[in-house]
């Protein structure tokens, strides 16, 4: 469509506006990692290590990042092997109950977080499941299936069936043929939603809030009663190291990507 | 698929395994049961037998004009920041579809980069931008704005929440944009019409169901917002979210909590399955595409 030069100025400095607007609050945190004191005023004063220290030093920090790296793990694995087979059994049913079990899976999408909040909490009272790493696992992996779920589902919506079908007739058996056909072609899904399970895990926040407790607390939770406490700076320096982690992670990844791309004819 | 099935060699085979699928959807389902199915009706129960038997909670909460006020304002703010977010994607999705794949590249990563970090770490940046004397503020009071307060205000909240769920109107939206052939517009030009006329006419109409996806994604998630009005708003700005934890944790008043975590449940799922009907429709749409 031809636009104007006048529509198209605007049009391009809204936009610059809402990029602005998406990105800005994710970078804010880094000037004020570096702040000398202790106080989250903007703009930040001085410069200093400090609150990196802290953060590397103060068991309160090392432990609940631990936790929540070993939360996340677990859930990553426990979600994308319940996703996998969920996702390869809705796509050999009939349409009509597999629809019907595919909306049931994705509730936890949109069941309001506090609601699942007191709900587990009241459940996790009775069962001596507060606090506790089993606790966690279980009501992250609820929230991270649909992920996992969606991602395989995708996948298997464009494989060919007909493939499984060739290398069962060319002698291979159910086993060989899931190894060596089915496995790979829907790896790329399974990694994408055990990266999935990963992240919803490790961010997850209002659930966690209600199920933790002193002994076991993760990376949110944490920085959360930071936020509510006090100004404490070190909360910037953890979201800095985030951001950077992730960076890294999404740029090597994107790497990788674009030269098996190039590798390929 | 299934035509050529009688005839292939494994077909009674297969039939001796027609419960396979349902046996490998059995684990989710369990834990689906134990840790989201139970945990609901508890709730449901509790609010119905706590303290005693009876639909006591809901006459009180329907009965208190604080909880209506909260109710309503929950829905008035989620309706804000549908609207927002309406607004700002959808000259960002249309851009995306008319420029070059570099700048896509660039505006996909600026609404991808929000996810990046941690939920609650960007909801500390917003307390820093908007804080009285945050840089927002500062701006607003070279630029002649005195005394304009956003943090623990209705304002804020909305700020902060349509920035977190901005990226889910924007990807709906886009996805619908892109298949939207642009020799219509060209079209319709052709034959006279300007290219507002035409921008109306033509365009806007077939991106309404990526509006309406979006704008459906974004009230919902708003609905059950807890973290960001906790932190960013004032007592003033209080949502549905916040009430339900302070019965809950702070009044132990599990009946209350409950009937209020009720009263938002049955509001989303209500919501959605008046959106179904809509949802279904674009997804007949893009099939036939």
């Amino acid at each position: 469509m031809e636009m104007k030069p006048f529509t198209r100025v605007v049009l391009g400095l809204v936009c610059l506006l809402v990029a602005i607007w998406l990105v800005a609050p994710t970078l804010v945190v880094v000037p004020m990692s570096f702040n000398e004191n202790k106080s989250l005023a903007f703009p930040p004063q001085g410069f200093s290590w400090q609150w990196y220290q802290n953060f590397f030093t103060n068991p309160d920090w090392t432990s609940s990042f631990l936790n929540s790296l070993k939360v996340a793990s677990i859930v990553a694995v426990l979600a994308t092997v319940l996703g996998t087979l969920a996702a390869f059994g809705l796509d050999r049913m009939r349409a009509r109950p597999a629809n019907m079990l595919r909306m049931l899976m994705l509730t936890p999408m949109v069941v309001p977080g506090v609601v699942l909040a007191i709900g587990i909490y009241a459940v996790y009272l009775d069962a001596h499941l507060v606090g506790t790493l089993t606790g966690f696992v279980l009501a992250h992996t609820i929230l991270a299936l649909p992920f996992v779920l969606i991602a395989v589902s995708a996948n298997l919506e464009v494989f060919d069936r007909r493939l499984e079908t060739a290398a069962a007739s060319l002698g291979a058996g159910a086993l060989t043929t899931f190894r060596t056909v089915t496995l790979p072609l829907i790896l790329p899904g399974m990694l994408s939603g055990l990266l999935f399970a990963f992240a919803t895990s490790f961010d997850e926040i209002v659930v966690s809030l209600f199920i933790t407790n002193p002994y076991l607390k993760t990376l949110p939770v944490q920085i959360y009663s930071s936020i509510t406490r006090d100004a404490d700076p070190t909360v910037a320096a953890v979201g800095t190291i985030l951001l950077c982690a992730t960076t890294l992670l999404i740029g090597g990844g994107m790497l990788l990507l674009g030269r098996e791309r190039k590798g390929r004819p | 698929m299934s035509a050529l099935e009688p005839t292939t060699p494994s077909a009674s085979k297969r039939a001796g395994w027609a419960w396979r699928p349902f046996a490998l959807t059995a684990p989710a389902l369990l834990l689906l049961v134990a840790v989201l199915g139970y945990p609901l009706l508890t709730i449901v129960l509790r609010s119905l037998s706590e303290p005693q038997w009876g639909a006591q909670n809901y006459v009180w909460f329907f009965g208190t004009p604080v909880n209506l006020t909260v109710l309503q304002r929950t829905f008035v703010i989620s309706a804000w920041v549908t609207a927002v977010c309406v607004i700002c994607a959808y000259p960002y999705a249309y851009l995306m579809t008319a420029v070059g794949p570099r700048v896509r590249l660039a505006l996909v990563l600026c609404v991808l980069i929000p996810f990046w970090v941690s939920g609650v770490v960007r909801t500390l940046s917003w307390v820093i931008l908007l804080q009285d004397s945050g840089v927002i503020n500062s701006l607003l009071r070279s630029a002649g704005f005195d005394g304009v307060r956003l943090i623990r205000t209705q304002t804020g909240v909305v700020i902060g929440m349509a920035q977190v769920l901005l990226p889910f109107m924007i990807l709906p939206l886009y996805s619908v944009m892109r298949g939207i052939d642009l020799r219509l517009m060209r079209a319709a030009q052709s034959l006279g019409a300007r290219p507002l006329r035409a921008f109306f006419t033509v365009y806007l109409p077939l991106s309404l169901p990526g509006v309406y996806a979006g704008a459906i994604i974004v009230f919902i998630l708003a609905l059950g917002f807890y973290i960001t009005p906790a932190l960013l708003g004032g007592p003033r700005s209080t949502m549905l979210s916040t009430l339900v934890q302070t019965q809950v944790l702070s009044l132990l008043q599990w009946g209350r909590g409950g009937a209020m975590g009720v009263v938002l449940l049955v509001t989303t799922f209500v919501l959605l399955a008046l959106a179904a009907p809509v949802m279904r429709s674009r997804h007949r749409e893009a099939g036939r595409r």
